[in-house]
């Protein structure tokens, strides 16, 4: 990249400490993001957009006699930050008391490497070796005839926080993520996806070579009527079912108003069901601080199938009479804490063994456009994609049309009975969540419909 | 700003680019949250950079920067360049652009009170009238409202000689009550879920809705679903109020008209599209009282403009005629494949992202079926279903499955039992086939939905949809096991 943003913790503490230090009244947070992101993305076999983005944004918090004002700038130089806080100063003048409102998190150190999800490789990624990425990947398609499209992306992302408390944390990281969706033009589709902070873990003619097997096998898909099935769910379809279960009711703000499925104490899964959320290990994609700059801590949510936890900010915390887990989203956060380095324990077999033992089953690859359908019941809706399949007497036998599913999550996991030794990580689809998870085979899962032939080909 | 634009398309040029856009772009929003009794958020955001677009050998290139300064203009030209040149080492097919004609001109949104111009404690007073209104009704949990207004200033230049500002400005507001039991969680929003209603316009438009007049309404209703029966299973006519509706267009009309998307060019994301170039013009897609229009010119729609992000006059087109379908989203790279030029909807969310095709205001017009009251009036049996909640659609946009807040059975011309968690469900052309009536003029409405999702980096759009309600036969209801 040749217009990076530099930003080394010097240069970050001498603005974050300027910003506060033009605040004359109450507390204040100086939260700073900066991303220098690249994504080359490919369709039609070709690349066909190819971006880079260079930002870096200073969000202030101040907070007196109970009223708080934010605002958020990307201009930081001496003019910017006198305009931000001259705007936050202004907002907060302006605003009603709030008896409830959060304080600032109190200064804890980090005790996470530096080093932790920072890889060079990835940081000096160029447009070249994502267009070598995509050109083998591409390769893989031609090689059997497929329409191949995806995307190869490499961000350095940094955030730092530092609070009139005392607080300053600062994180950089980086991450590197090549997805593609291989289709034959009539009905087949297979899709890979690997992801990494460090570029060079990615391996793109295996990224390739997945999802082109998995479309020449789901070539000639037919339908297959709705109803309850035993199921395997790949590590992706997996991965988003956590993504959603995270979204709906990991958070002790969800909790705390009564809409998580999660009860606390009770066995809510199956006792083979262990989940937790663990920012600080490099087996998933780390991120040693939160928006607050709070320390990250490993939260057991779920252990042998019963709820044990949430994830809580500084405002969830102060409720709750505990400390925050550094789960929290930068202010004025409506939507409460989050739990985004999601772990799901593994068990002891291979896909191909789950096979073994199913009579009547579907096999499914991932999920599509996965909606929350009943927080409180943990129902979720969603379609099959990229590769499902009958599986009969032990074997898949031929690949299905993509189905709808109507499912309460906890139900189904009440009835694992078997967990893939291996895991992959997963980055979700929508969100910045990402999840190892191993494969699972669920007894019964609901299919309520199922797509049309129509334009399939 | 002369100066930047100037060294950028310079730089470009200089650099290789048989064609090169700059635009510059700044944001500025306020939002305002009120969360049972106090003031949760008090927030300005200002974001402003520029992002260069090149074409270099028929490949894109693109980069965007924070840093509005000369230097970095010329920078982020040349690293556009080097990536246009890196896009054509997989290049199969040159990109051809239409022969839209460069435009000079300007454009900003009419209203008539300035939103940024309204005190903040004005905005509250009216966030805190229907908090308390809510807050009467026993059995509540959680109240809240939020009151944001935006305003976007950009100019667009191209080495063709486009020379394009505007100014646009956007104001949302709504509310939503919670009320929750030992089994259930049930909320209801006004005037629409996802923060309410969103227009491009003054703060008339907030005022207008009397949002504190609705609050202890939708509150007993949320305290009602409670007790209310579950929605029953089954094939049922039913009839869905205009936000929902809005939505259902969004989803079932919006994204698969998108003409990138038909070509391909999603199907890593969120997927391609049943309504292939073939079906122009061929297929049947709804009933013959189905038209729906894409009109970026619709007064108040967020999908209104002066010109989208690659110059273009916004326009309205048809999309489906007497069900019928007739029309694309287009872009200026897309517009050629069909033999056409751009129609005009090619969007970027910020000046760090590239122009994609979104939709503007797919609207459904509006019919002849009266006001809502004559509808239900005019239907035996059946389900009234009001205000999203839940929505999921397969990857081709066929198989789609929506949740609103609240049913009603009908019965003999009447709104009478309430249901809970009602769910429908269908696939799309046979779900607009089985359309027999729209509501008229009084009741349609132009709905703003501002969290539009697509592309990769993905970018949250604001678009619009106008809906009447509509009747529909023999609809999936009441999916899954409750």
């Amino acid at each position: 990249m040749v217009a990076t943003l530099s930003w080394d913790r010097p240069a970050l503490e001498t603005l974050l400490a300027r910003a506060l230090d033009l605040v004359t009244e109450g507390e204040a947070e100086a939260l700073f993001t900066a991303r220098d992101a690249a994504l080359t993305r490919f369709a039609n076999s070709q690349i066909h957009q190819n971006v880079i983005e260079h930002d870096a944004t200073l969000r202030l918090r101040v907070i007196h006699d109970g009223r708080t004002g934010v605002a958020t700038t990307n201009r930081l130089d001496a003019e910017g930050l006198r305009e931000v806080v001259e705007r936050a100063t202004d907002i907060r003048r302006r605003a009603r008391p709030n008896p409830d409102q959060p304080p600032l998190a109190e200064p804890l150190a980090s005790s996470a490497p530096a080093t932790l999800g920072y890889v060079n490789a990835t940081a000096n990624a160029d447009p070249e070796m994502r267009a070598a990425g995509a050109r083998s990947v591409i390769a893989a398609g031609d090689a059997v005839g497929l329409e191949v499209s995806g995307a190869f992306s490499t961000d350095t992302a940094t955030l730092a926080v530092a609070n009139s408390r005392g607080m300053w944390n600062s994180h950089t990281v980086t991450q590197a993520k090549l997805l593609t969706v291989m289709l034959d033009g009539q009905g087949g589709s297979g899709y890979a996806q690997s992801t990494a902070a460090d570029l060079r873990a990615i391996d793109a003619a295996a990224v390739g070579e997945e999802a082109a097997e998995k479309a020449t096998r789901s070539a000639g898909a037919s339908d297959l009527g709705p109803g309850e099935y035993p199921v395997i769910l790949e590590e992706y379809a997996v991965a988003t079912i956590l993504e959603y279960l995270s979204w709906s009711g990991f958070s002790a703000l969800a909790l705390q108003e009564g809409r998580s499925f999660m009860d606390l104490g009770e066995q809510i899964m199956g006792p083979n069901v262990s989940i937790w959320d663990d920012g600080l290990d490099p087996m998933g994609m780390p991120t040693s601080i939160d928006y607050e700059g709070v320390p990250k801590q490993r939260v057991d949510l779920i252990t042998d199938g019963v709820a044990c936890a949430v994830v809580h900010d500084t405002a969830t915390a102060l409720k709750a009479g505990t400390t925050s887990t550094g789960h929290g989203l930068p202010a004025p956060n409506v939507w409460g804490p989050i739990a985004w380095n999601l772990f799901m324990a593994p068990g002891s077999g291979s896909k191909e063994a789950m096979l073994a033992g199913i009579e009547r089953g579907i096999w499914v690859t991932r999920f599509h456009y996965v909606n929350i359908v009943h927080a409180k019941r943990g129902i979720l809706t969603g379609m099959t994609k990229d590769g499902t399949f009958l599986i009969e007497d032990g074997r898949i036998v031929r690949p299905v049309r993509n189905l709808r599913f109507t499912q309460s999550i906890p139900e189904a996991f009440s009835h694992i009975d078997a967990i893939g030794a291996e895991t992959k990580l997963v980055s979700a689809e929508y969100s910045g969540i990402f999840a190892r998870v191993p494969a699972l085979r669920v007894e019964r899962f609901n299919f309520t419909g199922a797509t049309s032939s129509e334009g399939a080909g | 700003m002369n100066e930047l634009i100037d060294l950028a398309l310079d730089a470009a040029q200089s650099g290789g680019a048989a064609y090169a856009d700059i635009r510059l772009v700044e944001r500025e929003t306020e939002s305002l949250a009120v969360k049972n009794g106090a003031l949760e958020a008090a927030d300005s955001d200002r974001s402003a950079g520029f992002g260069v677009r090149v074409l270099v050998d028929g490949a894109w290139g693109f980069s965007g920067s924070s840093r509005l300064e000369p230097d970095a203009a010329a920078r982020v030209a040349r690293e556009a360049v080097l990536v246009a040149r890196a896009s054509a080492l997989a290049r199969r097919d040159r990109v051809v652009l239409d022969d839209t004609p460069p435009v000079v001109a300007s454009y900003r949104t009419p209203f008539a009170e300035d939103p940024f111009e309204v005190s903040i404690d004005e905005k509250l007073k009216i966030l805190f009238a229907a908090d308390a209104a809510m807050g009467g009704v026993t059995g509540i949990t959680v109240r809240s409202g939020s009151i944001v207004a935006a305003r976007e200033r950009k100019t667009f230049a191209s080495t063709e000689g486009a020379r394009i500002e505007q100014q646009l400005t956007e104001v949302g507001a709504g509310i939503e009550a919670t009320a929750v039991d030992d089994n259930e969680v049930q909320q209801r929003s006004f005037p629409n879920s996802g923060g309410g209603q969103h227009v491009a316009g003054g703060f008339e438009a907030v005022r207008g809705l009397d949002i504190p007049g609705n609050a202890q309404r939708i509150a007993e209703e949320a305290v009602a679903l409670l007790q209310a029966p579950q929605c029953p299973a089954g094939a049922m006519t039913v009839i869905i109020d205009s936000p929902q509706m809005a939505l259902q267009v969004h989803e079932s009309c919006g994204h698969p008209i998108e003409l990138d998307r038909v070509l391909g060019m999603e199907a890593s994301f969120a997927g391609t599209s049943f309504l292939t170039v073939d079906k122009l013009n061929e297929l049947q897609y709804g009933s013959q009282i189905v038209n729906i229009d894409a009109d970026a010119t619709a007064p108040g729609g967020l999908g209104t403009f002066g010109f989208d992000d690659e110059g273009v006059p916004a326009q309205n087109v048809p999309i489906v005629t007497e069900g019928r379908f007739v029309g694309y989203l287009t872009s200026r790279e897309t517009a050629p494949v069909i033999g056409r030029r751009s129609m005009g909807s090619s969007r970027a969310s910020g000046w760090n992202v590239i122009p994609l095709i979104r939709m503007t205001n797919v609207n459904l017009r509006p019919g002849s079926a009266g006001s809502l009251e004559d509808l239900i009036a005019d239907t035996r049996e059946g389900l009234f279903l009001s205000t999203n909640h839940s929505w999921s659609i397969d990857d081709r946009r066929l198989n789609f499955q929506f949740g609103t807040q609240v049913g009603w059975l009908i019965r003999d011309g009447k709104l009478t039992q309430m249901v809970r968690n009602p769910t429908y469900t269908g696939i799309t052309p046979e779900f607009w086939g089985a359309c027999d009536a729209i509501c008229d003029p009084s009741e349609w409405r132009l709905w703003g939905v501002p969290n539009c999702g697509k592309g990769e980096p993905m970018q949250t759009h604001r678009v619009g949809h106008g809906a009447a309600p509509a009747r529909f036969h023999g609809i999936q209801v009441g999916v899954g096991r409750w």
